[in-house]
């Protein structure tokens, strides 16, 4: 842990959040393999992965609490290790969980982080923000999930971050609350501050996000804004009775077809005039109904799964 | 300063809200003052028992606030991650530990003032060696920090819990605070290289009723002292934040 008495130096970094080259083992197991990224000030980076991908293991390491095996880790500049005094000033931390007193309400939490910084922000309006002021004197043990998920952003945004490290920021979190969770990490990244988060809730991402690393495996298997990512991947998805004959259907089109959820299909092509037109006639002979024809860019979620499958199978 | 005054502030209101604290620290030490100088079943000769039992409930009270109540909060406070959150903010870790050392010694004033009060209403009149009696409770207060911190640090909460407990009635039944350390048996050559018995002697002998000297044998200062530092370092060598 670190000590505010110590003042930082003056960092100019290129990027707000440097990682090049890590490994992180424990013991024999291998967490991270090879694990390279960047990300600037102003900027939401998200971090997926199926459970096991290396993912907390890599931004722990960002936040200090562990050592790379080898490669180097840079936040603000500045190693978070040797210099986590100076950092721990300038940077904010949500946990994947816990991380607070079991009696202590959001209101005296919020004026407790406010008093181990400088300059912080208004706990009240912060929590305000984020929709708990109904709740601001229950202890934190008897605030639900997703009550608990927005304390600890709050108290991550406290101190006025130049970057914050947020573990699942919205799991638990119901529709109203996502709204606000999504509403106060896009205005901290619009004062100029980097948002690293780790997610599996891949509609979110894909709202917040500037810029996605893939893991799995403990390596990087994909990397850009979401629009990259999912670029190449145009579809066409639509509605029909359960159980068509997808391979007969696949041949017609001369497109991949496969079924979703029971009655949603995808094809893997751009829409077309002639595509359209094989599909309905496809459809028309077996006497099935056409509904929610859409088309556009694969869905982030298809994307990962599909990459994290195609990763695993190669493995 | 803002953050060690604040953290100091949150440190004793958790300890206040805790009910088993208030528990351990208070109540036990009180219910033991109160029924075994009034239920004469302890073997304490010629002495009245308010004699040997007040120095000996002194020191079962640095124990339960030092090791039992400090051990366990921490034990859960890491369990709960808040030790690990701590450690991403500038409190730092020397005002955590300043934070926690005021409110130990905080709740152990008050436990002076209570359980002193009480064994003073039953009887007890000390000659008192003050400033004996305070540094043979400062050397305690670190060993059973350490004891304490070095236990929290090193196992599950639910573990660290059901072995405080478990040592706590350990040290309370063999470091002289009920039962003479004479009166001990084989016991009794365990019993005095332990802090409670070393304590609950200097204690004795310092603040002891009629027949006691006032001089605090060497033997419970060099069990102490090399407890107050033994203990403290395995703590820092051992202790895991997460």
């Amino acid at each position: 842990m670190g000590d505010s008495r110590t003042k930082g130096p003056p960092t100019d970094a290129a990027f707000a959040v440097e990682v090049k080259d890590l490994r992180v083992t424990y013991g024999k197991l291998l967490a991270v393999a090879n694990v390279s990224f960047t990300a600037a000030a102003g900027e939401v980076l998200a971090i997926l992965g199926p459970n096991g991908a290396g993912k907390t293991s890599t931004v722990e390491t960002l936040e200090g609490y562990r050592r790379p095996s080898s490669g180097s880790v840079r936040v603000l500049g500045l190693d978070p290790l040797a210099d986590h005094n100076s950092l721990v000033r300038r940077m904010g931390v949500m946990l994947q969980q816990g991380g607070l007193y079991p009696m202590m309400n959001a209101k005296r939490a919020a004026r407790l982080f406010a008093s181990y910084y400088d300059k912080p922000r208004d706990g009240r309006e912060l929590i305000g923000l984020l929709g708990l002021a109904d709740v601001a004197t229950t202890p934190f043990k008897r605030l639900s999930g997703g009550e608990q998920r927005r304390l600890a952003l709050a108290l991550a945004l406290l101190g006025r971050p130049e970057v914050v490290f947020l573990d699942e920021p919205t799991a638990g979190v119901d529709p109203a609350g996502r709204l606000a969770v999504r509403s106060v990490i896009a205005a901290a990244r619009d004062e100029g501050a980097c948002v690293v988060l780790t997610s599996h809730e891949l509609d979110e991402v894909e709202r917040l996000a500037d810029k996605i690393v893939i893991i799995s495996g403990g390596e990087v298997i994909a990397a850009g804004a979401p629009q990259q990512i999912a670029e190449g991947t145009s579809q066409v998805r639509f509605s029909a009775p359960p159980e068509l004959d997808v391979t007969g259907l696949s041949a017609r089109l001369g497109a991949p077809v496969r079924e979703g959820p029971a009655g949603e299909y995808l094809v893997g092509a751009t829409l077309s005039p002639e595509l359209l037109a094989s599909l309905t006639a496809w459809l028309a002979e077996r006497g099935a109904a056409l509904g929610n024809l859409r088309a556009g860019h694969e869905r982030l979620e298809d994307v990962f799964l599909r990459l994290v499958g195609e990763r695993d199978r190669t493995a | 300063m803002r953050a060690l005054r604040a953290q100091i502030v949150a440190e004793m209101t958790m300890t206040l809200q805790r009910g088993e604290t208030l528990l351990v620290t208070i109540g036990i030490p009180a219910f033991l003052l109160v029924f075994f100088s009034e239920v004469h079943v302890l073997p304490t000769g010629a002495r009245r028992p308010i004699d040997f039992l007040a120095p000996g409930i002194l020191a079962l009270a640095v124990m339960s606030t030092a090791m039992v109540s400090l051990g366990i909060a921490t034990g859960f406070e890491r369990s709960y991650g808040v030790l690990k959150r701590l450690g991403a903010t500038p409190l730092g870790r020397q005002r955590l530990l300043c934070a926690k050392i005021v409110s130990v010694v905080a709740v152990e004033v008050v436990q002076v003032v209570v359980l002193v009060s009480l064994a003073y209403g039953l009887g007890w009149r000390p000659h008192a060696s003050a400033g004996l009696a305070a540094a043979a409770e400062l050397l305690a207060t670190i060993a059973f920090a350490g004891i304490g911190l070095a236990m929290a640090g090193s196992f599950r909460a639910e573990t660290n819990l059901a072995l405080s407990n478990g040592l706590y009635i350990v040290l309370l039944l063999i470091g002289g605070v009920v039962f003479p350390i004479t009166r001990l048996g084989s016991f009794a050559i365990i019993a005095r290289a332990l802090p409670a018995a070393a304590l609950s002697r200097a204690l004795q002998t310092s603040l002891g009723g009629a027949g006691s000297s006032g001089a605090v044998p060497v033997e419970c200062w060099i069990v102490l002292a090399l407890w107050a530092v033994a203990a403290p370092a395995l703590a820092a060598a051992t202790f895991r934040w997460e």
